[in-house]
């Protein structure tokens, strides 16, 4: 789905982003969230993802799940409100996933949205890559 | 002696170097009205041939006596090897093992501790120490707290009443209640656990063998957590009963080594433990050694796990310990090593002298036993007046055993009593007959 | 190299237990409740003391070398404390023996406590805490208990962001929020912020002084105002008092409550990560807050005293890291009053004359007068080369690494402290090192990359440690 290139990858452009680095692909009611390249990249390797229990309630922009490297432990906050439906269950064996395939294989977690509107409120993909490369 | 090595001279090339006329002018950032005009009050200093009999004058005044003491300080047999091993400057003079490269051997040992606390408690994960058994069980009360997200600790009068006292202080700080369940026969009164124990119930706290020395049930005590869904942490004060008993099937087992080699001292320091199942693992505070390789593939060990500790999570952390009670938890580890499978039979030891000295003492006139409950080392007499007897004793540098009433007021004139491999039979018989005038 | 297990042997004896001098009896403990196995290795005496001989080579300690470990005060352990503490008069007492059978033990506590408060001004100090973290546990746990019994609802705590994590960690574990107080191009604590954060929830700051920075702030008695003038509390995180020790008391500085670090300025060893010793002191009006017993004297009979009237409780079984005690003792004894006030003159002494030699190799980000300890960072190191290649490659040449990567607020950050008890000529050889380490860096980088080579192993892969956790020995 994504060719990824020697050193970056591109930010797909059917997915909406956040200013804190983690991105949200909507099928139906249904967004399925990660996290950037760029906030990979910036972690370095990944040894650990804290998932959410399923049909827990998820607040927009509040934690929702946590992620850790060798050195440091980082918040996932939720891009838009809703209940986790599913979960990355692969990242328990293979947290290196968020690393190799950010868009892919290394989805974190899936939320049922509670209300769609909430997506206008976050960025296109050339919108985030400003602020990616700004930072 | 103050150890400070350079001579004036060269002191006045560093100032040089540095640019000043003056040590003390580096400390012009400090206000003026600050620095201190008079020296301390303290005493003068001294050459180590006077230090060495100012204190050892000191150390004269603790009068050594052959005492049945235990509550929670126990006075065991420690190899030779142990003191040597801990006195190598290679291991005491170093720091926490930031560097692993340079200090394979350090986390080696520590490693193979925890090894050894999975080996003894049958838990999945142990650290690398606590500063205590009383500070561990505190943790342990937190952890269930953060693991069940409950509010409620329930604890046994039966746990050290200074461990109790510790866990009571910690969780008055963070809004956990501690519930305190009564002892009937020496052991945990079961329909009391009944009663208190509810949804709210993050777990259940006992130690084995409990503060009388009594042997709990834990199996049962298990049941009744299982069915509120609360944690059961065991708690092991007096860690040469491990040679005979098990933890049980508990969720956390914590506790303290000091029986593995650590001298009385006082009372500090000792080395806490702490293990869990698996699942319970990244919510342990202390350090953890992990087994890796370095670039050539070569195995090495090295700190992990590190993002559950203060340094990484700072306010999120779930504990702020850093400086643990590594070089005691490298003791028990040679000590184990040197009793290994004769852990076993040093318990016995210890078994069969403390029921000797029980059996004797039971049929005295004026004394008889507080409890008909299982026991290991340890067991409670009732007398008729034990300030009496303590003091009668210490005429003949004896101490039989620490007067409950301290800790208990219904167990005023009860008398715990300890037995180890360090007491011979004609020191129990002495004692019993002592007893008997 | 094996582990112990490895080398276990079926039949082997180290240890050689008396005979049983009682008659034996069967079935005291129900077989039931009896351990099924005891998985314990089989060995003599020669195999254990070879593998921990061995071990101990693999190892660094004061002894070995230089160890410049920023934060840590690796300074000389004296052996004269060693052999003290194990007096038998001090380690074969047991803390529940009646007191009149221990007055040594509280004798030398009480002297201590002593003069602890006149080292650093403060009223009285409990010497209960088992660490430094452990004491500033005790200290938030003191704050806390003070606001309820004024009826305050106080619910935060003030932190620099250059402060060390366990600061933080303290404050969460007593249930306060904890507010970030940004630092000044200094390095010290930015007034402006300070002032702007104080409202009537602020319980106290806790402060490091001289910060970890090694920076003494030249503000210490107008933040004691501000603190003091809006109710709140000051606590000092003690870690640093190697600077000031003897030449400045921590409570003039406006203190009202501290932790000292006794195996840190006191001279008590590290031990591989403890056991330590963190004291706390207070001043008067806090006194009764302090965990019991504290240790008095009544006419010539010293006495565990539990009636403090607002006390927060206890804190560990017993009294304290008593062996540690005594080494700390027997160290304020060597040095006395004449002796004392040298360390913090010569700690300071060295660091800036270390930091003077090194400055025109490395980048310094504030260049400035500094106490006991100072921050380099690798700031403009040419190709690629990072903290953590440069303290690599010090192992090589036989030092252990300075403190990397804290404080957090200097990218890249090298906390040197090479202590009072390091001479000029150790220090011009470790300057001499890492002026050749910084040509290597220019003309060589590989050699830093690859560090350390000479070591018992090289890099370690701590991804692997982290994402496949093997904690424990399975056969």
């Amino acid at each position: 789905m994504n060719i990824m290139e020697e050193n970056e990858m591109e930010n797909p452009k059917d997915m909406k982003y956040t200013k804190e680095h983690e991105w949200i692909k909507v099928e139906n009611d249904i967004g399925t969230v990660g996290i950037t390249d760029f906030a990979q990249d910036a972690l370095t390797d990944v040894v650990f993802v804290e998932l959410p229990k399923i049909g827990k309630k998820v607040e927009r922009f509040k934690t929702a799940a946590t992620i850790e490297s060798v050195k440091s432990v980082s918040d996932i906050f939720a891009p838009v409100s809703g209940e986790i439906a599913e979960v990355n269950q692969q990242l328990a064996e293979h947290p290196e996933f968020v690393n190799k395939e950010p868009y892919d294989n290394g989805w974190i977690f899936k939320i049922k949205i509670t209300d769609k509107n909430e997506l206008d409120n976050l960025m296109s993909s050339e919108e985030y890559e400003k602020i990616a490369k700004g930072e | 002696m103050d150890y400070i090595p350079n001579t004036e001279a060269e002191k006045k090339e560093m100032l040089q170097e540095v640019g000043v006329n003056d040590t003390l002018d580096l400390f012009k950032d400090i206000d003026e009205k600050l620095i201190l005009k008079e020296p301390l009050k303290i005493s003068n200093r001294l050459s180590e041939i006077d230090v060495r009999k100012k204190i050892e004058a000191i150390a004269q005044k603790n009068k050594l006596m052959k005492n049945f003491l235990g509550a929670g300080c126990y006075n065991h047999f420690i190899p030779s090897v142990v003191n040597h091993i801990i006195s190598r400057s290679e291991f005491y003079t170093a720091y926490t093992p930031y560097q692993p490269e340079i200090s394979q051997g350090a986390l080696q040992s520590i490693f193979e501790f925890q090894t050894y606390i999975c080996k003894l408690t049958g838990m999945d994960v142990a650290n690398a120490s606590m500063y205590d058994g009383s500070t561990a069980l505190a943790e342990a009360a937190f952890m269930a707290h953060s693991i069940t997200g409950k509010n409620k600790i329930i604890i046994p009068k039966t746990i050290h009443p200074e461990y109790r006292k510790v866990v009571e202080t910690y969780c008055s700080m963070h809004n956990i209640d501690c519930v305190e369940i009564n002892y009937n026969n020496g052991t945990v009164d079961i329909e009391n656990l009944k009663n208190e124990i509810d949804d709210n119930t993050a777990a259940v706290l006992v130690q084995n063998p409990n503060f009388f020395g009594c042997i709990e049930d834990i199996d049962e005590i298990e049941k009744f957590a299982r069915e509120k869904k609360a944690l059961l942490v065991a708690c092991v004060v007096e860690a040469v009963s491990l040679g005979v008993l098990e933890p049980g099937n508990a969720d956390i087992v914590v506790g303290d080594i000091q029986s593995f080699g650590i001298p009385l001292s006082f009372g500090g320091p000792a080395s806490g433990f702490m293990a869990v199942k698996k699942e319970h693992m990244r919510k342990m505070p202390g350090r953890l050694v992990g087994q890796t390789a370095d670039t050539d593939g070569k195995k090495g060990f090295i700190l992990t796990l590190q993002t559950r500790e203060q340094h990484i999570r700072r306010e999120k952390a779930t504990s702020n310990i850093c400086t643990n009670s590594a070089l005691m938890a490298l003791a028990a580890t040679v000590y184990l090593s040197m009793l290994g499978k004769q852990l076993k039979n040093l318990a016995n030891l210890n078994l069969q002298k403390s029921h000797y000295a029980y059996e004797k003492i039971k049929h005295l006139d004026g004394f008889e036993p507080a409890f008909s409950s299982l026991f290991f080392n340890e067991f409670v007499i009732k007398c008729n007046d034990s300030e009496k007897s303590i003091s009668k004793m210490q005429e003949n540098n004896i101490v039989p055993g620490l007067d409950l009433g301290k800790y208990y007021p219904e167990l005023k004139n009860h008398l715990l009593i300890c037995v180890t491999e360090m007491h011979s039979k004609g020191d129990i018989d002495t004692l019993v007959e002592l007893m008997k005038e | 190299m094996k582990l112990i297990f490895e080398k276990s042997s079926a039949g082997r004896k180290a240890v050689e237990l008396p005979k049983l001098d009682v008659p034996e009896k069967t079935d005291l403990i129900p077989t039931n409740m009896l351990r099924n196995e005891l998985s314990l290795p089989e060995l003599s005496e020669i195999d254990v003391m070879r593998h921990y001989t061995e071990s101990s080579k693999k190892n660094f300690g004061v002894d070995n070398g230089f160890y410049p470990l920023g934060s840590c005060t690796m300074k000389y352990n004296p052996k004269i404390n060693e052999d003290i503490s194990r007096l038998p008069g001090f380690t074969s007492i047991h803390p529940l023996a009646p007191e009149s059978l221990n007055q040594g033990a509280l004798q030398l506590m009480y002297n201590l406590e002593k003069d602890l408060c006149e080292i650093t001004g403060m009223s009285r100090f409990t010497l209960q805490p088992a660490a430094g973290s452990h004491g500033e546990l005790v200290g938030v746990m003191i704050i806390k208990k003070y606001f309820e019994l004024k009826n305050e609802n106080r619910t935060k705590i003030l932190i620099p962001d250059s402060a060390h994590g366990t600061n933080p960690a303290s404050a969460a574990l007593c249930e306060f929020e904890t507010i970030q107080i940004k630092s000044n191009d200094g390095g010290c604590v930015d007034l402006e912020d300070l002032r702007k954060h104080m409202d009537k929830d602020v319980a106290g700051l806790m402060l490091t002084n001289p910060n970890t920075l090694g920076l003494s702030d030249k503000n210490i008695l107008e933040i004691a105002k501000i603190l003091h003038d809006n109710g709140s509390l000051f606590y000092c995180d003690g870690a640093n008092a190697n600077a000031v020790v003897g030449v400045v008391k921590i409570a003039d500085m406006g203190f009202d409550i501290v932790h000292l670090n006794l195996h840190k300025t006191f001279s008590a060893p590290h031990g591989i990560g403890g056991p330590g010793s963190g004291p706390v002191g207070v001043v008067k009006h806090l006194d009764d807050f302090l965990p019991v017993p504290l240790i008095d004297k009544n006419k010539d009979n010293y006495c565990l005293n539990y009636n403090l009237k607002n006390s927060i409780g206890q804190v560990r079984a017993f009294y304290g890291n008593f062996s540690v005690l005594v080494k700390a003792y027997t160290y304020v004894k060597s040095l006395g009053r004449e002796g004392l006030p040298e360390v913090a003159k010569n700690a300071v002494l060295n660091a800036n004359y270390l930091m003077s030699k090194l400055k025109k190799h490395f980048d310094l980000p504030y260049d400035t007068v500094c106490k006991h300890e100072f921050v380099l960072s690798d700031k403009g190191m040419p190709n690629h080369i990072t903290t953590i290649d440069i303290a690599k490659r010090l192992l090589d040449y036989g030092y252990h690494a300075p403190t990397i990567y804290f404080p957090l607020i200097v990218h890249g950050s090298i906390m040197i402290e090479p202590t009072e008890t390091e001479s000029k000529q150790t220090m011009d050889e470790f300057a001499d090192v890492m002026v050749k380490i910084r040509k290597e860096a220019s003309e060589n980088p590989e050699l830093l990359r690859n560090a350390p080579s000479t070591t018992p192993v090289k890099r370690l892969d701590t991804v692997l440690a982290a994402r496949k956790p093997v904690l424990k020995y399975e056969e």
